[in-house]
């Protein structure tokens, strides 16, 4: 069992959780993830680590509240237990040494990110990030990137802050403008990440982006995660999350992620009741 | 004692087929005393013991089923688990009919003695009746890491404890048991079973921590460094195979693996009363002949398909799975396609809507001695389907391989032992069971975990000295 240190509402329905871990916050590295099972007989749903803090051996979740794990998720309090938290999983992200770098979030995506940039930072690397969510409410971690990105962008789908679009208007706008970014690492819904690409590729600005299929053990044992990059199928739970973004096929795994839809909508029921 | 001169085994009490193919219950019901000890009564107490010679661990068999005809069951199991830690699992699921069974003179003439439902007897007669006594052995102050909670890793660590280590074991999922828990379906090993064999290596002292990935939540080397002296690595075969044919990752494909994890280890058979879900659609193809083709072919009929077949390249003869398995599996109505090699999957909408065979024959046998299929032109032919799953074999997981320096491997990833003690390349370093061989049996695994075991304590007692 693994304790609930504190947790935090960030909006209507995304929460931050530490959690203590001793053996995952020796180890882990920004674009690693772990797996939580929230009871007995719970679901493993795959979360990344948003942060962690090797001295007081916590790591931290930021997670979307969207479906039945989640939800169950949400129900527990600081306090509180979890029943199991495995990882570090997945490939550390491959950052590299470079001038500029500019990340792009689409909505809880600001998650993942964070600890990136971060590095990146720390590495030495002027960082901006363009923070997209559907409304205000739902741009997160605004103030944890302007403590070390030079720019912090914002785009709602509504205007609600920020500029009134998408994310890869304002990337499109700034490159447009004559700014050179040595790499982009994009981290939101596969729609967001294809369409981020489309616009690196033609310009060959290398894009990292984050894949999350649907995983089970997390550990390379089920294949079900596998995702086509290159050509070659690859299991994104170990040879990932993070791919070349231009070498990833997008549609297909946009359907990969569908392959439970009426399950989890049976599921999203039964709690309701 | 009255010999018993049948030339058939007395017969096993099992679920009627049309009706165990709609539910996760045990199969074999097992036998009563009076058919043990009516069954123990067909063995011939062979001076030579042949039966013996195809056990891969030295069960003295003669002597536990005289102790059976006798209706002394707990004697019987005393002489069982000196040689065999865990006979309830083994009694269920080793290739007897290659094994002691296979060696039996009772076989040349009629069926051997059953063994294996005998060592199932013993071993459930005890857990129903005897009191636990166990009784944790005196310590003797060094530490050993095992990683992975398989037969290997279990029967390793079990060992270990008795000698007076303090042993850890560290395993990946969240549950301990290895393939016996996620991969054996609950028909045919049922998991209270498995929990309370796990159980008695924790009574004994065994420290097992779930949730620990080896390689990633901590290395060998670390492992070494925080004061383990010696590490025994059984973390299986578990990285599964696809084909690499066109529509693999079409919606509605999976491997073996995933099939069996989401319905025994995240329970999908129970959905939506669990979370995980599972699809199993009304036609299913399971591409592969071995146990754990049969495993997810039996599994998919139980999920309520209406057809379920087995697609396999070779012929009858050379079908892998262990015999009561397939015979099971006809029972139950899974329609075997045999001489039928896929060499694609059709897709509509990304969902699968076939499987497209090539028909072969068999040619000469190859250098092994079996016979190698071979395509026949223009033979090809699509089965509808709307499931495939895929069950061609799994190899070892690269993890440990990749983050552990100075341990030598096989080109197909298998690590290198010495076979005799199951030494590694990297000192105090041992390994056994499937990541030595690649998928094979619960008894070479365990068996594997013992020898190990040994030579594990004589490095460290030597070590002192
Ligand atoms: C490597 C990785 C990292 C992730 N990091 C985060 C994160 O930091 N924050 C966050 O909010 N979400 C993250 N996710 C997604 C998160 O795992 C899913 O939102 C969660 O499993 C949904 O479960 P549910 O039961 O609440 O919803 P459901 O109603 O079951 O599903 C909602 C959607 O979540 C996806 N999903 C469902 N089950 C799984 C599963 N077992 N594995 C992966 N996706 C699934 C499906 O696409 C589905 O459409 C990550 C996923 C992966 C693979
Ligand atoms: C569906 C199926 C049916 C089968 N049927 C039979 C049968 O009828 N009869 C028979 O004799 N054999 C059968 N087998 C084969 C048999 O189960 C295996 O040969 C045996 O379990 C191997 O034991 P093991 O201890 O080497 O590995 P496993 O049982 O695979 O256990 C390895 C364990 O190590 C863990 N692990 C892996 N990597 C790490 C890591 N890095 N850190 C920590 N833990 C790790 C895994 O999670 C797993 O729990 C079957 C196999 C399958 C899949
Ligand atoms: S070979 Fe058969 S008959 Fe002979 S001792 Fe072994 S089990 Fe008994
Ligand atoms: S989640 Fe099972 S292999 Fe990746």
């Amino acid at each position: 069992m693994y304790k609930i240190v504190s947790k935090e509402i960030l909006n209507s329905a995304v929460e931050l959780m530490v959690i203590e871990a001793p053996f995952v916050a020796n180890k882990c590295e920004a674009g690693q993830f772990v797996i939580v099972r929230v009871d007995e007989d719970g679901e493993r749903v795959p979360l990344t680590i948003a942060d962690y803090d090797r001295e007081k051996k916590t790591v931290t979740i930021i997670y979307q509240v969207i479906g039945y794990s989640t939800g169950l998720l949400s129900k527990k309090q600081a306090g509180d237990y979890v029943q199991d938290f495995v990882g570090p999983l997945g490939q550390p992200a491959p950052l590299h040494k470079c001038d500029h770098v500019i990340g792009v979030a689409g909505g809880v995506g600001a998650a993942p990110l964070y600890p990136q940039l971060r590095k990146l930072h720390e590495m030495g690397v002027k960082v901006d990030v363009i923070i997209g969510g559907r409304s205000e409410e739902f741009v997160i971690l605004k103030e944890k990137f302007e403590a070390f990105c030079d720019h912090v962008y914002v785009t709602t789908d509504d205007g609600s802050a920020g500029i009134k679009g998408f994310v890869t208007t304002v990337l499109q706008d700034l490159i447009d403008k004559g700014e050179k970014f040595d790499e982009v690492i994009a981290i939101g819904p596969l729609i967001m990440m294809k369409n981020v690409v489309k616009v690196t590729k033609p310009l060959e600005i290398p894009t990292a982006v984050s894949l999350n299929p649907i995983m089970i053990d997390g550990t390379g044992m089920c294949g079900g995660c596998r995702v086509t990059v290159g050509g070659q199928t690859r299991f994104a739970c170990v040879d990932g999350p993070d791919f070349d973004g231009f070498l990833v096929d997008f549609d297909e795994c946009m359907k990969r992620q569908g392959m439970f839809r009426e399950e989890e909508h049976e599921c999203k029921l039964r709690a309701a009741q | 004692m009255e010999k018993n001169m049948s030339m058939t085994k007395v017969a096993m009490p099992e679920q009627e087929p049309d009706v165990r193919n709609k539910n996760f219950s045990e199969v074999a019901l097992g036998y009563t005393k009076e058919m043990a000890m009516e069954e123990a009564a067909r063995c011939l107490n062979c001076k030579h013991k042949p039966c013996m010679t195809g056990c891969p661990v030295n069960v003295p068999i003669p002597g536990f089923i005289e102790k059976v005809a006798a209706g002394d069951f707990e004697a019987a199991y005393e002489i069982i688990t000196s040689e065999n830690a865990l006979p309830a699992i083994c009694g269920r699921v080793c290739p007897q009919e290659n094994q002691c069974e296979g060696k039996c003179v009772r076989g040349i003439k009629g069926e051997p003695v059953a063994i294996g439902r005998l060592e199932r007897f013993v071993a459930d007669y005890h857990m129903a009746n005897a009191v636990s006594s166990e009784v944790q052995p005196q310590k003797n102050g060094k530490r050993v890491a095992v990683v992975g909670s398989g037969p290997a890793g279990i029967t390793c660590a079990g060992e270990l404890v008795k000698k007076g280590y303090e042993v850890t074991v560290f395993e990946a999922l969240h549950k301990a048991g290895g393939v016996l828990s996620y991969g054996i379906p609950e028909f045919r090993l049922p998991k209270d079973l498995v929990a309370r064999e796990i159980e008695t290596v924790e009574k004994l002292g065994v420290d097992i921590q779930t949730n620990v990935i080896v390689g990633r939540s901590v290395t060998i080397d670390e492992l070494i460094e925080q004061g383990y002296n010696a590490v025994f690595v059984g973390s299986g075969a578990g990285l599964p195979r696809f084909l690499n044919i066109p529509g693999e990752n079409l919606l509605g494909v999976y491997s073996a693996n995933e099939f069996l994890t989401r319905v025994n280890l995240m329970k999908a058979y129970k959905f939506p009363e669990t979370p995980t879900p599972v699809k199993v659609g009304k036609k299913v193809a399971v591409v592969g002949a071995g146990n754990v083709a049969m495993d997810a072919a039996r599994t998919a009929k139980r999920l309520g398909a209406e057809e379920v077949y087995i697609v396999y390249r070779r012929s009858e003869e050379e079908l892998p799975a262990r015999a009561e398995e397939v015979h099971h599996a006809k029972e139950e109505g899974i329609i075997f396609k045999l001489l039928n090699n896929p060499c694609e999957i059709h897709g509509e909408d990304g969902w699968v809507k076939g499987i497209e065979v090539v028909k072969q024959e068999l040619g000469e046998p190859d250098a092994s001695g079996r016979r190698s299929p071979k395509p026949i032109e223009g033979s090809n032919y699509v089965i509808d389907v709307d499931t495939v799953v895929i069950a061609i074999g799994q190899s070892p997981n690269p993890l440990i391989r990749q983050t552990t320096p100075g341990l030598d491997t096989q080109k197909w990833g298998g690590i290198i032992v010495d076979e005799d003690t199951m030494k590694t390349s990297k000192e105090g370093v041992y390994a056994g069971g499937d990541t030595v061989t690649g998928a094979a049996t619960v008894i070479l695994a365990m068996g594997a975990g013992k020898k190990a075991a040994k030579a594990i304590d004589e490095y460290l007692q030597g070590k002192t000295e």
